[in-house]
């Protein structure tokens, strides 16, 4: 009976009717102060198309608070290239950036993307580029242009096409995900009935470290996204977690309990060549490199509570960094290695806090009560994190001075744990 | 016959559920790492010396206190409670007497805390237990500790009771 195939069928779309791969819708709740007034003027021939192009640029510069995008109704005839725009139409409706362009059909099915980045005030062009695409790509062509855009007006570098990876669970099902920046593309990098924690990025993006509990323990994992290849580097007696990569993508720094409480060890990306590197009588645990390899930031309670403290991994010498209250966790670098981003516990509630590593001082990013497991955008202008809902996990952006804020919402599941991953090799 | 179909679904469901490997994604076994302990499978084996002269297995005797395994902790805390003693020294005392018994101590913490602090709290949690049964008698390698940290809440609750329950140690022998 079990085997019927329409009822079979009929399970099989309960299944993939499941809310597990369910869309992140964003909401954005907070906005910066400066936003840059910019027109994205529909491209020629988009509409021949399903998916568009200038809708996902303009809604991933609005989705990084820094810019207001001005209404483009009612000119006519709209510019699709330079010799066409008129300034002033665009100059009157408060537009300092422009950006135009056009999809041209090639033989095979591949189309040409073209577009400019105008300067309305000073009426030169700040940027222009062609791609050649299959329309199947327009997303992701999109995420490409708006990275153009944002560091043509920003100075920094665009993250819209970056991926980040997260813990949904929906019932009893944990899965590993991994989507586009902006929530898109969802996909399943591995499923269990058990929990999965803790996911890492390598450097380059192509491997991501995890713990999974199928084991009946917490066992750390390594997998190709590429292949989905994986293999357990770390199942030592005991505990086995909190993977972080070293900025080479050749160590992997865990903490195991093997040898009695939980500490931190270092080991090849393969599990081989294990090495302890402290020795203390509690907890060391969740270390992060330093965007120069040259030290670990990581999790202490050697002082009574739990505290951030820095290692030298040349020195073997240990300083700590958090003196402010009586809980932080979860520190992981700026990119710039200048600050750190960390979880603080007060009142019960647990916030996104950023230090300056230099001057000490702290800023306190959010007001939940459920805020944790930050990680920088590799710009190091956002902070993705998770939230809590109702009881519900779900995913939360803040902007590292605090001012533009996020939601990512996935409809009836639980998200948690985000990882947000690496600029891709190629831009 | 129609009014059946919700229920029958369900346990389609369920048996679709149980069906599903654990995990999707193939392992490599040959990348795992050379000296990694191999994880130490539920054995078929029943613990030596495990039935008393009434052929009642203590472990599961409801009138003995084997059968008891939860050790609760308070907030933030990885002490052993004066009330867990008598539990922790008769499963020490077990463990004593049937040199093959082998068990695991799983440490759980309520959601108050970070992901990965949480778990290293669980390990806390399960090594004190752990640590008062080799004083009593048990041997180290009787006893594997290991945390779940907060991932693993027996009450899915947010409130006092239901933490308080998820601050837990549980005590599950091989084979169990």
């Amino acid at each position: 009976m079990c085997c019927h195939p329409r009822v079979l069928l009929l399970v099989l779309m309960l299944f993939l009717a499941r809310p597990g791969l369910a869309q992140l819708t964003i909401e954005i709740i907070g906005g910066g102060a400066n936003q840059i007034p910019i027109a994205i003027v529909p491209f020629g021939n988009e509409l021949s198309y399903p998916l568009g192009i200038s809708g996902v640029v303009g809604a991933d510069l609005q989705r990084s608070g820094l810019f207001r995008l001005v209404d483009s109704t009612g000119i006519s005839p709209r510019p699709t290239d330079a010799p066409e725009v008129r300034y002033p139409d665009w100059s009157t409706r408060g537009a300092e950036a422009l950006l135009i362009g056009q999809i041209l059909p090639l033989a095979g099915g591949e189309v040409e993307v073209r577009f400019r980045l105008l300067d309305v005030i000073k009426q030169t062009q700040l940027a222009g580029y062609s791609f050649v695409v299959s329309p199947k790509q327009f997303r992701a062509t999109a995420h490409k242009i708006a990275d153009v855009v944002y560091e043509a007006l920003t100075g920094d570098r665009g993250v819209f096409s970056t991926k980040i990876a997260y813990i949904t669970k929906a019932g009893r099902r944990f899965e590993l995900q991994v989507a586009d920046a902006d929530g898109y593309n969802a996909e399943t990098v591995v499923t269990s009935n058990e929990p999965l924690m803790s996911p890492a990025w390598s450097p380059e993006g192509q491997q991501i470290a995890y713990v999974s509990f199928e084991n009946r323990k917490p066992v750390v994992y390594v997998q190709h996204l590429a292949t989905g290849k994986r293999s357990m580097v770390a199942s030592f007696r005991g505990s086995n977690s909190a993977p972080a990569w070293s900025p080479d993508g050749q160590k992997l720094a865990v903490t195991l309990s093997k040898d009695g409480g939980s500490q931190l060890f270092l080991m090849n990306a393969d599990g081989s060549n294990i090495e302890r590197l402290l020795s203390s009588g509690g907890i060391d645990t969740e270390a992060y490199f330093s965007p120069d390899g040259e030290s670990l930031v990581f999790t202490s309670d050697r002082g009574g509570s739990p505290q951030i403290y820095r290692l030298s991994l040349a020195t073997r010498l240990v300083e700590r960094v958090t003196f402010e209250g009586s809980y932080n966790t979860s520190a992981r670098y700026a990119p710039d290695g200048k600050s750190i981003v960390f979880v603080r516990r007060e009142g019960g509630r647990l916030s996104i806090a950023v230090q300056d590593l230099a001057s000490r001082q702290v800023q306190v990013l959010t007001s939940g009560h459920a805020d944790e497991y930050p990680s920088f955008a590799p710009n190091g202008k956002m902070v993705l994190y998770e939230a809590d809902s109702g009881g519900r996990g779900i995913l939360a952006a803040v902007s590292s001075d605090g001012r533009v804020k996020q939601r990512l919402v996935a409809a009836g599941s639980d998200v948690r744990q985000p990882a947000w991953g690496p600029l891709p090799k190629n831009p | 016959m129609p009014k059946f179909l919700p229920a029958l679904l369900a346990s389609l469901l369920l048996a679709a559920c149980q069906s599903t490997p654990t995990t999707t994604a193939p392992v490599d076994e040959r990348s795992t790492a050379p000296g990694t302990t191999a994880v130490p499978a539920a054995s078929s084996s029943t613990p030596a010396a495990s039935v008393t002269s009434l052929g009642i297995n203590p472990l599961k005797d409801p009138n003995n206190i084997l059968s008891k395994r939860n050790v609760y902790f308070d907030f933030d805390s990885f002490i052993v409670k004066e009330e867990y003693k008598a539990l922790v020294t008769a499963h020490a005392k077990y463990l004593a007497g049937n040199k093959g018994a082998k068990m695991t101590i799983q440490g759980n913490a309520d959601e108050r805390g970070t992901h990965e602090y949480n778990l290293a709290l669980g390990q806390k949690r399960a090594d004190a237990v752990k640590k008062m049964m080799i004083l009593l008698g048990a041997t180290e390698a009787q006893v594997e500790t290991v945390s779940f940290g907060k991932e693993k809440p027996r009450n899915p609750g947010h409130d006092e009771s239901a933490w308080a329950e998820n601050r837990r140690d549980d005590v599950v022998y091989q084979g169990e």
